[in-house]
């Protein structure tokens, strides 16, 4: 069974149907690319993945590893393998990122019934993926995205999922406001953590991420339904010829 | 006393006018302090404890809160003074060790104190012994004070039992803070009203920690009063922690006046009491000053925390910043005044206030009364006040990482009130007084 199984969703915001029932199956190992129009629905769909209010599910189910997606609440659906990494990181002045990593991680294992990671054994954890993202110890010390660049923002969330180490990674226009230096730090990172038992849904408006995260799967959101799916050709046939015609479809 | 035949007078005013009855004896002894605490009682009488229809205490009514006035305090005994000093909380781990200056029921208690290690550069002389040896000091007491209209200032002023007066000499730097610590001893409510004056001199460098402590119920009243002269060229840390117990009122007034190019950073942290008044009246005397106010209120249950705040540009080219951080849940009320008065020579003042408040229930109030007054042409003076709920962006990013709601709500107030705090810009006093802060979000 697919380790992410979507089936008919729909989905209200503010009693506008923005889903209009989503099917999609998402196997442990692949990256999965969704692109789309601008309101095609593709931030809506990242956050009814990671539970955040607001959004209302009219129809349709989400299962993740056999789960009941939808009955979980957010900070479950974490423990349970789920991270979106936000198209904007939200800055959290006063909670220094380390701290913030810190409870997250532990409040993670707590919920596994794990036990707490050592600070040692935290700090490697850490201190790996920091480098590679080359973020500065001096990020760490600061408090959450504040005062932070665009890319520093992004690499941060890519530093959240190395640490966290989710099974489902969702990425939300992570390209947005990234310059190509920038792109390709945060695509290193990103492919650095692929692997056999983890997937992704990597969610832009744009070719050019793809051409460093390299997708599985290709699928074109618009008008709220998956309208078209393919091999990772499929990004450069909509490169080429825009979205206009699969809107018009939709 | 018979002329003052008003008998509309509370209970509490009844014992006040009493209060200064008794002390005539002692006054005639002391001088200008004396003839001062006759003018100031006259002050204060003419119109009482304030009260709703006094515009500075619109909000804050006192004279219908203190009917009644628990009965003056005493000289402490030392059992029970040992007792309230074991139960003040730790502050601050190794690296936070001040010279304590222990004021038990409104005295000094030099045996009590911690000033072994005091700098020679820095004097600690209570009340009664420099109005033994008539000191000269003495000229300075009340010269901030009497510039100020306000009658629990006044009040104090006139009844006043101790406190200490501090000196920093000329050029000195204090390494270790200061710290003036309130208690009240026994477990009947009393009336305290301590009085200190800091006179920090010519760019000498020093901080200091004002703090109250109270742990039972008893429904303490304290009414303090602080001068603090800040010569040019000084630097100044001040950290005001007001943690009285849950049944005391604490009124506490602060008068500050800042000299030429020095630096004053002041924090003042409301958990304690269950009616409170901290009052800061600032003036800025010289040029090229940079100082910094902020505020750290949490509150909860029935608690009422006020914190009225004036800044006085004088003269040109000063640059100020209040910060107000208060955090209200149940049905507890944060009052908020800020004033910055920017007088017509103050050219180039740069003034910033900034007032926000997280109501955490339905019940809980704040309430923001900024005000700017200018006379100056060519000043930057900006105010804000926002009131709200806790950020639903953050406490979703915070829950989709893993975090449970109530830790990721804890550590945003956290870090809400935390950002006030740093302030103070206090590698020491800054982590002490958090870590009291996030105990006190505990409920600690």
């Amino acid at each position: 069974m697919s380790m992410l199984q979507i089936k008919n969703l729909h989905v209200n915001v503010d009693d506008r149907e923005i889903l209009k029932g989503i099917d999609l199956e998402v196997d442990a190992g692949k990256v999965h690319a969704i692109m789309g129009p601008n309101g095609s629905g593709k931030s809506t769909l990242s956050h009814v993945l990671a539970g955040r209010d607001g959004y209302e599910v009219t129809e349709g189910s989400i299962e993740f590893k056999g789960v009941d997606l939808l009955e979980l609440e957010p900070e479950e659906r974490a423990a349970t393998g789920v991270f979106l990494a936000f198209q904007y990181p939200i800055e959290v002045p006063g909670v220094a990122n380390m701290t913030f990593l810190k409870t997250a991680l532990n409040s993670q294992r707590k919920a596994r019934g794990e036990p707490d990671l050592s600070t040692p054994e935290f700090m490697k954890r850490v201190k790996a993926a920091a480098d590679k993202l080359a973020i500065s110890q001096e990020m760490l010390r600061r408090p959450v995205n504040v005062g932070f660049s665009g890319g520093e923002k992004k690499r941060n969330e890519i530093l959240q999922m190395a640490v966290l180490d989710p099974t489902l990674a969702i990425l939300d226009e992570t390209d947005s406001g990234l310059d190509i230096d920038a792109l390709k730090i945060v695509a290193e990172g990103v492919n650095a953590l692929r692997s056999p038992e983890r997937a992704f849904i990597v969610i832009t408006h744009y070719q050019r991420l793809l051409e460093h995260i390299v997708p599985d799967v290709v699928h074109v959101l618009a008008g709220g339904r998956i309208v078209k799916s393919g091999g990772k050709e499929l990004a450069l046939e909509l490169e080429a010829r825009g979205y206009a015609d699969f809107v018009a479809a939709a | 006393m018979a002329q003052d035949g008003d008998t509309n007078r509370t209970a509490a005013e009844t014992a006040l006018f009493e209060w200064f009855a008794a002390e005539a004896g002692t006054r005639a002894e002391e001088g200008s302090i004396g003839a001062q605490r006759q003018e100031a009682f006259d002050r204060f009488s003419g119109q009482g404890l304030p009260h709703r229809r006094v515009e500075a205490y619109k909000y804050t009514d006192l004279r219908a809160t203190l009917r009644t006035l628990p009965p003056v305090a005493e000289a402490p005994a030392s059992a029970e003074l040992e007792t309230a000093l074991a139960a003040v909380p730790p502050l601050g781990g190794e690296e936070l060790v001040p010279s304590r200056i222990v004021i038990a029921n409104g005295r000094f208690v030099p045996e009590a104190s911690d000033l072994a290690a005091l700098d020679g550069a820095v004097s600690v002389r209570g009340f009664a012994e420099l109005l033994l040896a008539a000191d000269p000091v003495l000229g300075r007491i009340g010269t901030l004070a009497s510039e100020v209209d306000d009658p629990m200032l006044a009040l104090n002023t006139a009844l006043f039992e101790d406190g200490v007066v501090i000196t920093v000499a000329d050029g000195a730097t204090v390494n270790r803070p200061l710290e003036i610590l309130h208690v009240a001893t026994g477990s009947d409510p009393v009336t305290t009203m301590p009085r200190h004056a800091v006179f920090v001199g010519e760019g000498a460098s020093v901080r200091i920690l004002e703090r109250y402590e109270g742990a039972g119920e008893a429904a303490h009243v304290t009414n303090a009063a602080i001068e603090l002269a800040v010569a040019p060229r000084a630097s100044v840390v001040w950290a005001k922690l007001q943690a009285d117990g849950t049944s005391a009122t604490h009124i506490g007034t602060t008068t500050v006046a800042i000299g030429t190019a020095a630096r004053l950073n002041h924090l003042t942290i409301n958990l304690g009491a269950k009616l409170s008044r901290s009052q800061i009246f600032a003036r800025v005397d010289g040029e090229e000053t940079d100082i910094a106010f902020d505020t750290a209120t949490f509150i909860t249950g029935k608690q009422h925390a006020d914190q009225t705040l004036v800044v006085d540009h004088k003269v040109p080219n000063g640059v100020s910043r209040e910060r107000f951080r208060s955090v209200v849940d149940d049905q507890a009320k944060a009052i908020v005044q800020g004033r910055i008065n920017v007088w017509q020579y103050a050219q180039k003042t740069d003034a910033r206030m900034m007032s926000n408040a997280l109501l955490l229930s339905e019940g809980a109030e704040a309430v923001n009364k900024p005000e700017l007054e200018i006379f100056a042409d060519d000043v930057q003076c900006a105010h804000g006040a926002t009131a709200g709920q806790i950020d639903e962006d953050a406490l979703f990013y915070l829950r989709s990482r893993g975090v449970p709601k109530r830790l990721a709500e804890r550590l945003l107030i956290e870090s809400f009130l935390v950002e006030a705090v740093e302030g103070l810009g206090d590698d020491t006093l800054v982590p002490a007084l958090s870590e009291r802060l996030r105990s006190a979000l505990r409920g600690e």
